[in-house]
């Protein structure tokens, strides 16, 4: 109780100085609105709807792209995973494409797709892939010599020693990276939405800039803040669950 | 003993130029529109064209620039405030709510309210880059001051120091491994950002010239673009590798 009161001293204090401050005129910044005004203008978009659809918008976008990295990333780090001279011989080329910045392609991602739903998702599925593909190499390496014995004397045929042996053993540990992903995903689909793409939450968030309607800008930001941080909350606890199902076999 | 000619390196080297190779017969044979895909000479022609000419190096350093203000500043107040919050429990109570609210935002989405209160310039483009690349080192450095061990903080009860020389002489460097960890994240992040900025706000730099290639359609232009910011990416990581080894290498002395 004492450490949430501690905790809330410096956003209140900050909150009440700038209301306060903006109208008694000490402030006059247009930049700045009023906390009050936020308030009303994240109100109004809740309620007319735009601001959900745009969330929606960002969040299919990501989770498309999400997605397609997920495929490729478990797909390709499985390979890599089994076969340690693919890896080596691959590794240096993956190292070299790694880190060029995903906003990079962008540019690429325009041309092809135009607009939309394609060039979003490109751009998040390359940003997401890297920590997916490298977390499964290290998963399916780490998975005790034994199972793989169990596959090959039951002479499983190759779909079945994948299901049914190497992604559950390997699962737990590709689950940390599909977290980080999924971090990732949001945050690449805004920055798109905000440099090049219109549409999503990153565009509004830059409309209503441009247009100066600075009340619902920082009302925006204040939804952003939120929906990361939900997003956080989910993927540190719900996470785990997959994980947790298989388990019991 | 190691090998001059190692199979496994010759190997990926293969790997790579076939994959180059690949394309570049693709390209010749028009398989691929030349429009998205020219061939990987051209790009690398495009780039060769532009060292001679010397039009490279301007937005290089811009971007470097851009990238090296910006992370400085966030190494800055992000060991600062790692410190207080690590070593401080009311520091870390007062702090540690609006800081875990801010963390999830995405940083691109300060670039509005930047552009607000900074306009269009190097400096919304370097507070944006500090926003971003602040929380890897701030992460870092607040675990690093935090795990500070019970022997040290005996030893500096025992010399009797005061807290600005506990954490000058003592915390700091136990806290260094981690804080150098920390750094070199947000790296990477500033380098993202900085491309992202330039991008939203037609800031002369590597960014800039990847997005106007676009624009008009030369996408050789774009590859060697490209080409040259996985260069900068790969050069800044080793760059703090270098810096890495140079810092912690008394830790190596001890043991």
């Amino acid at each position: 109780m004492r450490r949430l009161f501690l905790g809330a001293i410096i956003p209140a204090s900050f909150l009440i100085v700038w209301e306060a401050s903006s109208r008694t005129g000490l402030l006059t910044l247009e930049s700045l609105s009023r906390p009050s005004d936020i308030v009303r203008a994240g109100y109004v978009a809740l309620r007319d709807g735009s601001l959900l659809l745009a969330t929606l918008q960002t969040c299919e976008t990501a989770l498309i792209g999400l997605a397609i990295a997920t495929v490729i990333g478990i797909a390709a780090g499985t390979i890599l995973g089994l076969v340690p001279t693919a890896e080596r011989v691959a590794g240096p080329t993956i190292e070299a494409l790694r880190p060029i910045p995903a906003i990079a392609f962008m540019p690429l991602a325009l041309m092809m797709f135009g607009f939309g739903v394609g060039l979003e998702a490109s751009v998040v599925a390359y940003a997401c892939v890297w920590p997916i593909l490298i977390v499964t190499i290290a998963a399916v390496r780490a998975i005790e010599g034994r199972l793989l014995e169990v596959a090959a004397v039951l002479e499983l045929p190759i779909w079945k020693r994948m299901t049914k042996i190497v992604l559950p053993a390997a699962f737990e540990r590709i689950n940390i990276g599909l977290r980080v992903s999924a971090a990732i995903s949001l945050v690449v689909a805004v920055t798109v939405e905000i440099v090049l793409n219109p549409r999503g939450l990153g565009y509004n968030l830059i409309l209503a800039e441009q247009s100066l309607q600075i009340g619902l800008m920082w009302a925006q930001l204040v939804w952003l803040c939120l929906l990361g941080y939900v997003l956080n909350l989910v993927l540190s606890h719900v996470g785990r669950g997959p994980a947790a199902i298989w388990r019991p076999l | 003993m190691r090998r001059l000619f190692d199979p496994i390196k010759l190997a990926a080297l293969g790997f790579a130029l076939l994959l180059l190779g690949a394309w570049q017969l693709l390209a010749d044979a028009h398989l691929i529109s030349p429009i998205f895909f020219p061939s990987p000479l051209r790009a690398f022609a495009v780039l060769q064209q532009r060292v001679a000419d010397g039009s490279l190096w301007l937005p290089l350093a811009a971007t470097s620039l851009r990238m090296t203000v910006g992370w400085l500043l966030a190494s800055v107040i992000g060991i600062a405030l790692g410190a207080a919050i690590g070593s401080s429990r009311l520091a870390r109570n007062l702090l540690d709510p609006t800081l875990e609210f801010i963390r999830p935002l995405p940083a691109s989405a300060v670039i509005p309210v930047a552009i607000l209160f900074l306009g269009l310039s190097n400096k919304m483009s370097v507070a944006v880059i500090a926003f971003g690349a602040i929380w890897p080192v701030l992460l870092a450095s607040v675990h690093g001051f935090s795990s500070v061990t019970l022997e040290l903080t005996n030893v500096s009860q025992v010399l009797g120091f005061g807290r600005w020389d506990f954490l000058r002489k003592i915390a700091f460097p136990s806290a260094l491994p981690d804080i150098v960890a920390g750094l070199r994240v947000s790296l990477a992040i500033a380098l993202i950002l900085t491309v992202v900025t330039e991008m939203q706000s037609s800031l002369p730099g590597l960014g800039w010239d990847i997005f106007s290639a676009q624009r008009f359609y030369r996408s050789a232009d774009l590859y060697a673009g490209l080409i040259m910011l996985a260069l900068l990416g790969f050069a800044a990581n080793h760059l703090i590798l270098l810096l890495e080894w140079r810092v912690l290498r008394w830790r190596d002395l001890r043991t």
